[in-house]
């Protein structure tokens, strides 16, 4: 008796961290992509010059004291324009992600469990998952860029836009793979159980099977952040996307083409930076995973 | 013995024959690319440069002006003049006369009716003919006979070489594309895609908005030409794409308008398969600003139309101080180096057209503010002006292109610095310059506050180009919105000039009046506002021989005499 009350009781989340903390990858993943948030977040705090601000007499200067990353040729400071850039990178990765999941999971949820919705949420998934991404996001940027801008200003205007856009789009993987678990989980005892002591619908999804599917939600919400990055970039690198003299990661690397033998550094920052993002966001995902799933706990 | 020294002959014979006699086909392929890719063969239907360059390989004026600026004749035996009988004495009328024997390249003839025909498409009220410039005061088109055609104008015309000369007007044949008169114009699609020409080459495939395939025309006039065989035009992708494929990499003989900032072409030319060679013209970097509203609350149709005029840049001191805070010899350091210059004018050249006034040139941030203090816009909490609930907020689009993007951010930032808030926009060029009625980011629309491109006029006479400033020729729903006069600018008493301007024969008093409309829509009035004269670059490859750099006709203009340096 006293045996059992000596070791404290360990919480669930308690044994996700410890079984994350074993995962190297992953909690180097983690540390670098809060390392990353931090920069971009909070450094404009410290490094106050503005990304768009064109100092002509300093053009194509390469790293120094006043210029950590150099200047590009109009003389802005990369440095500034880099963190700029991450910030409305991530933000968009994050959010559309954010858009996503909750898309795909729902649609997921709702096709899996009741058998009724099954088909037609299915086919809507199909129906999407057959629409060429590109070719749309490109109508919808020409159908609603104006209305939006003219709404909510150019700025958040275009990050409702494409956070809305990427989002949209990007949800069917996710709706399918949980999709897959729920049905699975559907016939397993618990769920059987728990039925059989009168678990409302609603319940049952929100306590027996969402609690399940998480850890596939969560690799496809990295997956989703990393995919976000990455379509922000080529929408702002095809010229559309943010307008030309706000700085993103893509629209970084787009301008920089151009300089690409001189000033190499221009288009390493900004590719570094992408690369790093989205592998240290994998790793965080696989971790998480990891973490999450029971049966793969403390093994 | 003998046959020895026949088969020597006969040897000798051989080697000598390529250089006695070029043969149509000999120098196989030749690979053009346009970065900006040509979405019709027709430029009566688009504006739009890389169209018209375009359809020069297949359809020919009657004359072209060469290097000089001198008219040369391509389908007349020669360019009609008052000395030669040409031209009437009270210079009411021209009559040119067509090469005999001529044949398009189906193998029918071309006759003066195909001459009287494409006036008659251009000139069809219903149509929207985007070079009607070029009719401007024609009265009629007649077929004397089977090959002369006499122009007659309304009044006494002192430059008649506006029909039917230069790339923008060519001859277009008469049994293709009858049905396609007025309204119906642009549903020809099969012939404004391919059009049969006289020129050097024919369409063989052309794929809107990516790549054009010709081969050599077989009833080309000159049994010798053109030298090659087949040519490709390849449309789209970027400069700077264009500029290392030619220049680097040499997959291709030549890059038409490699606008890039000089450090990065110099460092391309390293590559040593080609050369960037720049020539100046006409060619005006300007900035227009729209004299109507394009606020998209307003319904579709009546957008940047005459019928809203615009809330604030109708104000001449707002627009004067736009031009005064830019600096354009810091743009021209910083966008084009040896192929730019400052100007203030919308005719750079010639120079007894050149009004040269020089006080755009320096860069007067003070002034600026001053004129708007003292015009009654007064700085708000948020450094940006207003007046009477007016903000002075715009919109400022321009094509995709590094050097343009690098010249927003820097002109954003001085008309911050004078209290406006301006919103940058870029647009693919393939759809900023393609013309499409059907396309909200065309620059005919113009649905922005201000926008940035570069124009010029070919030849050597600016009356056209002046006479496309005029009020009637604003792109509208009415005109399928094509139409030159970008600005909107409406000003009776410029009509009025652009009028007598076609009245007048002296070529001093020509050249007057030519700065007159020139400074009264860029420096008394600033509803156009030059930066740059620029100087056209192409890239050459080193194996491209027989290309001439043109500044006052189509890029392709000599293509017939092109070959390939072994």
């Amino acid at each position: 008796m006293t045996d059992v009350l000596s070791t404290p009781p360990r919480s669930q989340w308690r044994d996700i961290w410890d079984q994350f903390k074993s995962h190297r990858g992953a909690l180097i993943g983690g540390v670098v992509f809060m390392s990353i948030v931090v920069v971009v977040f909070l450094g404009p705090l410290i490094w106050t010059i503005d990304p768009t601000h064109v100092e002509i007499r300093a053009r194509n200067k390469s790293p120094s004291f006043s210029y950590p990353f150099g200047t590009d040729q109009l003389g802005r400071d990369m440095l500034a324009r880099m963190m700029a850039g991450g910030r409305v990178s991530i933000s968009v990765g994050l959010t559309a992600m954010a858009l996503a999941i909750t898309l795909g999971s729902s649609v997921g949820l709702l096709a899996g469990y009741f058998r009724k919705l099954d088909w037609p949420l299915m086919r809507l998934t199909e129906i999407f998952q057959s629409l060429p991404l590109l070719p749309l996001l490109l109508v919808m940027v020409t159908l609603f860029r104006e209305p939006l801008a003219g709404a909510f200003g150019p700025e958040k205007g275009t990050f409702i836009l494409i956070v809305g856009a990427i989002g949209v789009t990007s949800w069917m993987a996710t709706a399918r793979i949980v999709r897959g678990s729920v049905l699975a989980l559907k016939e397993r005892e618990f769920v059987l159980a728990a039925r059989s002591i009168g678990t409302t619908d609603f319940k049952m999804i929100l306590r027996h099977i969402l609690p399940n599917v998480i850890s596939p939600i969560m690799v496809s919400a990295t997956l989703g952040i990393a995919a976000a990055i990455i379509t922000e970039s080529a929408l702002s690198f095809l010229g559309l996307g943010f307008p030309p003299d706000f700085p993103t990661w893509g629209r970084l690397l787009y301008d920089a083409v151009d300089y690409m033998q001189q000033y190499p550094s221009r288009v390493i920052w900004p590719g570094v930076a992408i690369s790093l993002t989205v592998l240290s966001v994998n790793y965080l995902g696989d971790g998480l995973r990891d973490a999450l799933d029971p049966r793969i706990r403390g093994r | 013995m003998k046959t020895k020294s026949l088969l020597l002959g006969a040897v000798t014979a051989m080697s000598l024959a390529p250089a006695a006699f070029a043969e149509r086909g000999a120098d196989g392929h030749v690979n053009v690319i346009y970065w900006q890719a040509p979405s019709i063969l027709n430029p009566y239907l688009s504006g739009g440069t890389k169209d018209l360059d375009a359809s020069a390989v297949v359809i020919e004026p009657l004359g072209r002006y060469d290097q000089d600026g001198n008219l040369v004749p391509y389908l007349a035996t020669e360019i009609p003049t008052l000395e030669n009988g040409g031209v009437s004495a009270d210079l009411t009328s021209i009559t040119w006369k067509l090469k005999p024997g001529l044949l398009w390249s189906d193998g029918s003839p071309l006759t003066s009716a195909d001459v009287v025909f494409t006036a008659e498409y251009c000139m069809h009220p219903e149509g929207g003919c985007a070079q009607l410039a070029k009719f401007e005061g024609v009265d009629k088109v007649e077929a004397i006979d089977d090959l002369s055609v006499k122009v007659t104008f309304k009044e006494a015309k002192p430059n008649p070489y506006g029909p039917f000369m230069g790339a923008q007007a060519p001859i277009i044949q008469k049994a293709q594309f009858a049905e396609c008169l007025g309204a119906k114009a642009p549903e020809c699609t099969s012939a404004n895609f391919g059009p049969i020409g006289t020129g050097a080459f024919r369409v063989t495939e052309f794929r809107p908005n990516d790549v054009i395939s010709f081969e050599a025309n077989p009833n080309y006039r000159d049994a010798a030409k053109p030298a090659f065989a087949t040519m490709t035009l390849k449309g789209g992708g970027d400069a700077t794409a264009a500029a290392r494929s030619v220049l680097e990499t040499g997959e291709f003989d030549l890059a038409w308008n490699l606008q890039l900032a000089p450090d990065v072409l110099a460092n391309m030319a390293k590559g040593g398969k080609g050369e960037a060679r720049s020539g100046f013209g006409s060619l005006v970097e300007r900035i227009m600003v729209n004299m109507t509203n394009p606020d998209p609350a307003l319904p579709e149709g009546e957008r940047s139309t005459a019928k809203h005029p615009h809330p604030f840049l109708s104000d001449v001191a707002v627009r004067q101080a736009l031009s005064l805070a830019i600096d354009r010899p810091l743009l021209v350091e910083i966008g084009y180096g040896q192929a730019g210059r400052p100007t203030c004018d919308l005719v750079p050249a010639p120079a007894i057209y050149v009004s040269g006034r020089t006080e755009c040139m320096t860069q007067d941030l003070a002034g600026a503010n001053k004129l708007l203090d003292d015009a009654g816009w007064a700085r708000g909490a948020d450094g940006v002006r207003a007046k009477d609930g007016v903000r002075l907020k715009m919109l400022y689009q321009t094509s995709t292109n590094a050097v343009r993007q690098d010249f927003q951010a820097l002109i954003k930032q001085w008309w911050e610095e004078i209290g406006f808030e301006v919103e940058l926009r870029n647009v693919s060029a393939s759809v900023f310059f393609g013309g499409d009625p059907g396309s909200p980011d065309t620059f005919q629309k113009f649905y922005a506050d201000v926008q940035m491109y570069a124009n010029n006029f070919d030849g050597t006479d600016p009356e056209a180009y002046m006479a496309a400033q005029t009020c009637d020729k604003a792109p509208r729903p009415e005109t399928q919105w094509q139409g030159e006069n970008i600005s909107r600018v409406c000003i009776p008493e410029y009509d009025a000039k652009v009028a007598e301007l076609g009245k007048t024969g002296d070529v001093a008093k020509r050249a007057e009046l030519v700065k007159e409309l020139n400074n009264m829509v860029t420096n008394d009035s600033h509803m156009i506002i030059p930066l740059v004269d620029r100087g056209r670059v192409t890239g050459v490859s080193n194996t491209l021989g027989g290309f001439v750099l043109n500044t006052w006709d189509s890029e392709l203009w000599n293509i017939a005499d092109w070959t390939r340096i072994k």
